[in-house]
């Protein structure tokens, strides 16, 4: 079991200096979530009322994690990477969870920053709001990891992957809205809760056959 | 070591390799040649474990850290340094005094100056060398090479022969090359693929 | 077959109840497919056959066309019922409209990547997150509701009367056997092309 986590430990750490080398992804993903919420100023008339904005907050929020996400595996893809993962004695699954968990610090820390700037541009969020968002963000990167993977075998590539997350990221976004919005955000969180752990599960045993022959 | 019947690989419509018998002893050094195309490289990706035949039965001895390989691609990070790859593959496969085994493998092919630079900055040679190191790192009684003389300069040349002299006999080689002249002395089995 | 499909017209009045005996089953009938496009997969990632591949290939395109025919009869019924071509009240359709861009993402997932096993493999990954989606998503619209739109119109299924139902059931019957059968037909068709594509090129 150890040895399984340090191996996702390796791999995320990895990851992490990865980025903190090139610094290519974090600023964009920041500046477009930025720019993002900007233009929704300008998107919603005048009378529109919080509720929407909040809706807005999750648009956002999901597009900005595609950006990061059609770059996830771009590592691995420069140098074959990939298949010295896949050839080490390492679970397969562990090569999508150090990922994952790298795309979650990634997000996290985007959202340190654009929350904030929510909050001041249209109105404040509670924490169940920032709960959801959280819990969300796990469903995002679990799932994002491998589809992005799936794309990555694509001859399409960064084209597909939004075609292949918008519809899995549909619950995420009620789940997010509704946390966020209703007067009951337990159920909603109940049920990010329950996206997160039966598609972590899947993610978790099917990884294997999407990156390996 | 490898025993193959009747080994085929198929993509959809497309046969990267027609039926095939191959058998190796362990300890053995087979010396495999042919036209591109001719699978070869298929051969080395199915023995190594990177995909699985369409048809006939290939089974090795050896698992997943058992195998050494070197491919076309260095399989390797260009934005880490050579130590930050070998160390993180040294931890994927629980290589032993890890960072005693990767100074000694850097220094043994001259990388041992450039340890601290991005692999994006190597020149081919340079890169090649690398990943040699990496396949070598865990000590792996298989050792699958596709074209490793290719892309090295002719010091690394030198330096993989004496590796091949040296793991003969010990560990167990199965080597593409266009160049058979060059292992000729170790070859213990010739494969060559139309 | 067809006096099949059209006893049950005849058992009722108004386009908006005989659409009913065609869109409820064969909105059931794609779900099926889906479940058995899925099955198929499970099977590929067990056993590695090759065969299964196109089974699970299969059956989610005759999900998806069922899907769409879901889709197009539902906003029949909207129109016949409410006077709109689509409406979000309906968690049925809005469920259908998000598996219909899921599975179609499939197809242009399935055919960017080059014929293998690799090809099969993630196929068959995708259409298993599909069959999860689908409990999961219906969860979520059902949730929706509360926020996105009051329910202003009753969700109505039609109250049926025992003869009704057994219509019903044979209407269903009468498509799930339609469904059964265009599967065998494209099964082997497509499997005779892979043959004659073999044969094709050891002749050559």
């Amino acid at each position: 079991m150890t040895g399984y986590l340090a191996d996702v430990a390796a791999l995320a750490r990895k990851d992490l200096r990865l980025e903190l080398r090139a610094r290519d992804t974090l600023p964009a993903m920041l500046l477009f979530v930025l720019s993002t919420l900007v233009v929704f100023h300008f998107a919603l008339p005048t009378g529109a009322d919080e509720v929407a904005a909040q809706g807005l907050l999750w648009v956002a929020l999901v597009f900005t994690a595609l950006l990061g996400l059609a770059r996830a595996w771009a590592p691995e893809r420069e140098g074959g990477a990939l298949e010295g993962l896949v050839l080490a004695p390492c679970d397969r699954s562990a090569i999508w969870l150090g990922k994952a968990a790298a795309v979650f610090l990634f997000l996290v820390a985007i959202e340190v920053v654009a929350l904030p700037a929510f909050s001041l541009f249209f109105s404040p969020l509670d924490g169940s709001a920032v709960l959801g968002v959280l819990l969300a963000n796990v469903g995002i990167c679990t799932v994002g990891t491998l589809l992005a993977a799936m794309a990555a075998a694509s001859r399409t590539r960064e084209l597909i992957l939004p075609l292949l997350f918008l519809p899995l990221a549909i619950p995420l976004v009620v789940g997010g809205v509704g946390a966020s919005v209703s007067t009951e955000p337990v159920r909603y969180l109940t049920f990010l809760g329950l996206y997160d752990a039966v598609f972590a599960i899947l993610c978790w045993a099917s990884f294997e056959y999407v990156v390996a022959e | 070591m490898i025993r193959g019947r009747g080994v085929e690989k198929r993509y959809g419509r497309r046969r990267a390799l027609r039926a095939l018998d191959v058998e190796l002893g362990h300890g053995g050094f087979l010396v495999v040649t042919g036209p591109n195309g001719s699978g070869k490289t298929t051969l080395l990706r199915l023995v190594a474990g990177l995909t699985a035949p369409s048809a006939g039965t290939l089974e090795v001895d050896a698992d997943r850290a058992g195998v050494g390989y070197l491919g076309h691609e260095p399989l390797l990070y260009r934005d880490l340094t050579a130590l930050e790859n070998l160390d993180l593959y040294g931890r994927l496969y629980r290589v032993p005094e890890r960072r005693e085994r990767i100074g000694m493998l850097l220094e043994r092919y001259g990388l041992w100056d450039l340890r601290g630079e991005r692999v994006a900055s190597y020149s081919r040679g340079m890169t090649q060398r690398l990943a040699l190191c990496r396949a070598l790192l865990h000590r792996p009684e298989l050792l699958v090479l596709d074209e490793p003389f290719t892309a090295l300069d002719a010091e690394g040349a030198e330096l993989l022969d004496h590796e091949l002299a040296e793991s003969a006999g010990r560990a167990t080689i199965l080597l593409t090359t266009h160049d058979p002249a060059r292992v000729e002395l170790l070859a213990t089995a010739r494969l060559a693929l139309a | 077959m067809f006096a099949f499909l059209v006893a049950p017209e005849d058992a009722d009045q108004g386009i908006s109840q005989r659409i009913f005996y065609f869109h409820v089953p064969i909105a059931l009938t794609a779900y099926a497919c889906f479940g058995w496009g899925a099955w198929k997969a499970l099977r590929l990632l067990w056993t590695r056959e090759e065969r299964y591949d196109l089974e699970s290939y299969v059956g989610v395109h005759l999900g998806t066309i069922f899907g769409a025919l879901t889709l197009a009869t539902g906003s029949i019924w909207a129109k016949a019922s409410w006077g709109k071509w689509w409406v979000w009240d309906s968690n049925q359709l809005v469920l259908f409209l998000v598996l219909f861009l899921f599975y179609s993402a499939y197809f242009m997932l399935r055919f960017s990547i080059e014929e293998g096993p690799r090809r099969a493999n993630v196929s068959a990954v995708y259409a298993l997150f599909g069959v999860a989606l689908i409990p999961v998503s219906f969860f979520a619209i059902r949730l929706a509701e509360d926020f996105i739109h009051p329910t202003t119109f009753t969700r109505d299924g039609p109250q049926m009367t025992g003869t009704m139902f057994l219509a019903f059931c044979v209407s269903w019957l009468a498509i799930s056997v339609v469904a059964y059968t265009l599967y065998r037909v494209e099964l082997l068709g497509k499997r005779l092309d892979a043959n004659l594509r073999e044969l094709r090129e050891a002749l050559t």
